[in-house]
């Protein structure tokens, strides 16, 4: 994979890595059965596959389960505090744009307390790779509803269940303008590899959601798209270029029709797989990448892989080339020449 | 008709103050009128007063935005209590600033605006330039708004542009009345309007309007002169504090080579100090205009890991903000300028005025035991050295260092002597090797107790840090009571530490005798020109003004103890004295606080060092 990522900006590695460069030496203190170890693993997977040198790659945190995660791997990394993982990272990414910036987060730190970090940061399209692991719970603080639980969910903040709107991470991230999102299961670490590379390689904000399961929090939330028997027909990967189609006989696909996406079945009605949506991460109208990143159980599956991957110049590289236009043209290159600027005068 | 010679008279110094509706220009005329006077070799100090609304109603006390301007041959400590000359555009702004003029001072009004309705508007009952409550003074009317676009009739201009133009006029008179040359001030129309000649042309007509205006009426009878200042020889320029912080970091990056973000937010009064910095981007400065003061640090605390010199800068609201994130620096023990212009409060208080009411927040508000450097500066050209001095102990040190900084300092301006860049201390900041074996992330220096700052893509030197409590040396993850206990006396003792890296106190005046005045911020010159009054009538006063508070100079008690009596002097309730007294118990304090959002007057302070001096 090494051979598609092409960013000037960051050293290559001169030597092939392997995971165990990027394995820390701490031990790892998340609960047995915790999704978050497979995303771990898959991020160890990655980053010798990307190809950078090691000491190139930056892992920041904010504060939750999720944000432990620098401990847990052997770059430079961050842990900072709760919700601010974004703007942290926006900073190193701006003040070192030579290095390849991840940031892990979730739910309840990204999309409750640092919201307007979120928010902002996608839409300034700093290129750094967010990493939100969706557990729709607090676990950390044991249990209390965050802002992506369904609904009516019983938890310990919420005894009668929530009455508020969870968020879609999807319609938030395209909201704000961004440019890249995609989503995976965490008990699917290939796909989960896959879009982590995808990510480092788009220039701008990727954001990847992964769907995370807590095993003693909230256990089986995302069971209406992972469960064994019905997985094949709740998920649908996305492949650029490809039609969309999935089930577990491969023979639904996704259509549009009178202004909405809807599921066909390949064969019935004289439908081919032609007449199927054509998946286009690249196309610059979010539209259709709105419409594949909502779509639910029940009435759809949900949408994984690369749902949107835009090219749109990022804040970094236009902090570069406006730094590089001054220097070109000021006339003012030193300190002491900024100091004798305007009116003087000598005594 | 014959024009009678006039009478030219020397002063020592001038107090001028420029006031009208926040859209008059008073501002664009103080600053000019300050240049000129700097140009022609006075020692100077301005400072602007306006509401916090952009353009509040017309003709109302409320919109009345001003400019003040000291000028002397004396060295200019403060922007001066009361005013000699008062310029006042229209009846609010004569009305609200009336209590500020010394009697027997000059007042220019212009005659056209006292109309019925700007006179009730204002709130008088009558006309005040005519029922004789003026009477005291020595009122120059002038109707100019007519004057201004008489001059420019043959022009063919259009009212609304002339208009604009009268404050020209004043200037004009002003010049006349000092004795002071045009040529300045038409040069910079000459660069300010280079694309549009006929504004240039209209200025400068309305500009020689006013002071041939001037020579001509009789109620002005004689002319000043300020002679030179007797300076230090060198150049100089003229400064506000918020862009001598703004440069201060910039010439502090150059020295240490690490290279200066901002990562900050807009606020009043410190906006000025990102407005600055983003104009630097051909000296590498990062500039991150964040979406909220949180963001601002947290991006600084980023950029401080990736090796940049960073900062943020803010008022109280947003340090109230940023705590959580200064406690974060303090945990990673990261450098860290944090700048505060402070403002009136608590909460948004009042945005465009003074005070020095965030020293205790600076020092204690945060979670934890959480020490930070806290520096002071007390002028504007003050503030350059000061946010130099805070970039170089918070890389040195490796630990944040707060800079308090006031609205009276970062808007106010005084003349700078410029520094060579090569002439400012080094900077040298702890950063470590490559591929060094021996290096653990909370390794430190035995003497200073700092660690090494490892930057990321330094081969070799990957490594962790963040919020949790960390093993000493190692930097891991750790809840151990007796590491958690000796983490908390190295942090505490490093900040400590830094008072071996800092000048000693000094004190002005009297090196002893029967009253210290102790004094930290803007208060500086005011308390100063009070210590002079009092010396000249014999009395044993000296004053000991810190712009280092945490950790204070090594000889604070030395300087405390050589005094019968102390007296603290702050433009809050009492921190700097609360302060004093936890740390030094051993002396008794007493306190003069002033909380107005206005700086000390020099006979309020006179008043109340006799006051003191006199009880037993």
């Amino acid at each position: 994979m090494s051979e598609d990522i092409q960013n000037p900006t960051v050293e290559r590695s001169k030597v092939e890595l392997t995971k165990q460069d990027f394995v820390s030496d701490q031990m790892v203190k998340w609960c047995p059965g915790c999704g978050a170890h497979a995303i771990l693993s898959a991020v160890a997977n990655v980053f010798p596959k990307i190809g950078y040198k090691k000491e190139n790659f930056m892992m920041v945190s904010g504060i939750g389960c999720s944000s432990r995660f620098p401990y847990y791997v052997n770059t430079y990394g961050f842990h900072g505090i709760h919700g601010r993982a974004a703007a942290i990272a926006s900073g190193v990414k701006i003040a070192n744009p030579h290095l390849s910036v991840w940031v892990a987060t979730g739910d309840g730190d990204s999309l409750a307390i640092g919201g307007n970090h979120f928010i902002h940061v996608i839409r300034r399209n700093i290129d750094l790779n967010i990493i939100l692991f969706n557990n729709q719970i607090y676990g950390l603080t044991k249990g209390q509803y965050s802002p992506t639980t369904a609904m009516n969910t019983v938890t310990k903040t919420s005894p009668q269940g929530t009455i508020e709107h969870p968020f879609n991470i999807g319609e938030l991230v395209m909201g704000a303008q961004g440019t890249f999102f995609a989503r995976a299961v965490d008990t699917n670490p290939k796909l989960m590899t896959e879009i982590m590379f995808a990510a480092a390689k788009h220039d701008g904000t990727s954001l990847m959601e992964i769907l995370q399961n807590c095993v003693i929090f909230a256990d089986g939330v995302h069971q209406q798209v992972t469960a064994k028997d019905i997985k094949d027909d709740f998920q649908l990967v996305l492949r650029n270029g490809e039609p969309m189609i999935f089930g577990k006989n491969k023979d639904k696909g996704l259509r549009f029709n009178d202004n909405r996406l809807e599921i066909v079945t390949i064969g019935e009605n004289g439908i081919t797989a032609d007449d199927l949506l054509v998946h286009d991460q690249y196309e610059q109208d979010p539209g259709i990448h709105l419409m594949l990143a909502k779509m639910a159980p029940p009435l759809f599956p949900v949408a994984l892989g690369v749902i949107r991957s835009a090219m749109y110049p990022t804040y970094d590289d236009s902090v570069v080339e406006q730094i590089r236009f001054a220097k070109e043209n000021s006339p003012i290159k030193t300190t002491d020449q900024l100091l004798n600027s305007g009116d003087t005068w000598t005594i | 008709m014959a024009k009678k010679p006039k009478q030219v008279v020397d002063l020592e110094d001038i107090v001028v103050k420029f006031v009208g509706d926040s859209g008059d220009g008073m501002q664009l005329i103080g600053t000019l009128f300050s240049e000129t006077a700097a140009l022609d070799g006075n020692d100077l100090a301005t400072f602007p007063d306006f509401p916090a609304e952009i353009r509040a109603p017309q003709n109302t006390v409320a919109g009345v935005s001003g400019y003040q301007v000291h000028i002397g041959r004396k060295k200019i400590l403060t922007t001066g209590d009361f005013c000699d000359v008062l310029v006042a555009m229209n009846p609010a702004s004569l009305k609200s600033n009336l209590k500020w003029v010394k009697k027997g001072a000059s007042i220019i009004v212009d005659t056209d605006t006292f109309e019925q309705s700007t006179i009730e508007k204002a709130g008088y009952k009558t006309n005040p330039l005519e029922d004789g409550s003026l009477d005291t003074y020595h009122v120059i009317k002038a109707p100019i708004t007519t004057m201004t676009k008489d001059a420019v009739k043959h022009m063919g201009i259009d009212n609304k542009t002339a208009d604009k133009s009268k404050n020209m006029f004043i200037l004009g008179i002003l010049y006349y009345m000092f004795n002071k040359p045009l040529k300045n001030t038409e040069a910079f129309f000459n660069i300010k309007f280079k694309k549009k000649p006929e504004i240039i042309e209209l200025n400068k007509t309305v500009l020689h309007a006013g002071y041939n205006f001037a020579d001509t009426i009789e109620v002005i009878s004689s002319t000043y002169t300020i002679p030179k200042a007797t300076m230090e020889k060198g150049k100089y320029r003229n400064i506000t504090g918020n862009i001598a912080v703004a440069w201060g970091l910039i010439a502090a990056s150059e020295r240490s080579g690490r290279p200066l973000f901002l990562g900050s937010y807009p606020i009043t009064p410190a906006t000025e100090i990102l407005m600055e910095l983003a104009k630097h981007k051909s000296l590498g400065v990062k500039v991150f205009q964040a979406e909220d003061e949180i963001a601002g640090v947290c991006s600084a605390i980023g950029a401080s890991f990736t090796g940049s010199l960073a900062a943020t800068s803010t008022s109280g609201p947003g340090l109230s903000l940023k705590s959580e994130a200064i406690g974060l620096a303090v945990m990673t023990e990261l450098p860290l300028v944090i700048v505060d212009v402070q403002r009136g409060g608590p909460s948004t208080g009042l945005p465009t005025k003074s005070e020095q009411s965030d020293l205790l927040q600076a020092l204690f508000g945060r979670n934890g035991e959480c020490p930070v450097i806290v520096l002071s500066a007390s002028t504007p050209a003050n503030a350059f050295y000061m946010a130099y001095e805070a970039a170089k102990l918070s890389m040195e040190h490796m630990t944040p260092c707060i800079l308090l900084s006031e609205g009276a300092i970062g808007f106010g301006s005084e003349l700078f002597k410029i520094p060579q860049v090569k002439d400012l201390p080094a900077i040298k900041p702890p950063l470590a090797k490559p591929n060094d074996p021996d290096f653990k992330p909370f390794l430190r220096d035995a003497e200073t107790l700092v660690r090494k700052w490892a930057i990321p893509g330094t081969e070799g030197l990957r490594h962790r840090v963040g919020g949790l409590e960390k093993e000493n040396i190692m930097g891991t993850v750790s809840t151990d009571p007796q590491n958690h206990q000796l983490m908390t006396d190295l942090r505490a003792n490093k900040v400590e530490k830094v008072a071996n890296f800092i000048p000693e106190q000094e004190i002005y005046g009297d090196q002893e005798g029967d009253l210290l005045v102790v004094s930290w911020g803007s208060t500086k010159g005011a308390i100063q020109y009070a210590v002079d009054e009092l010396r000249t009538q014999g009395k044993k006063v000296g004053q000991a003004h810190f712009h280092y508070i945490m950790p204070l100079p090594k000889n604070t008690t030395q300087v405390l103890s050589k005094f019968r009596k102390i007296l603290v002097c702050e433009l809050n309730s009492g921190q700097f004295v609360y302060y004093l007294r936890m740390l030094h118990p051993e002396f008794r304090y007493q306190k003069y606080n002033k909380v107005q959002g206005l700086p000390f007057v020099v006979n309020e302070l006179t008043n109340k060092f006799t006051e003191i001096l006199k009880e037993e």
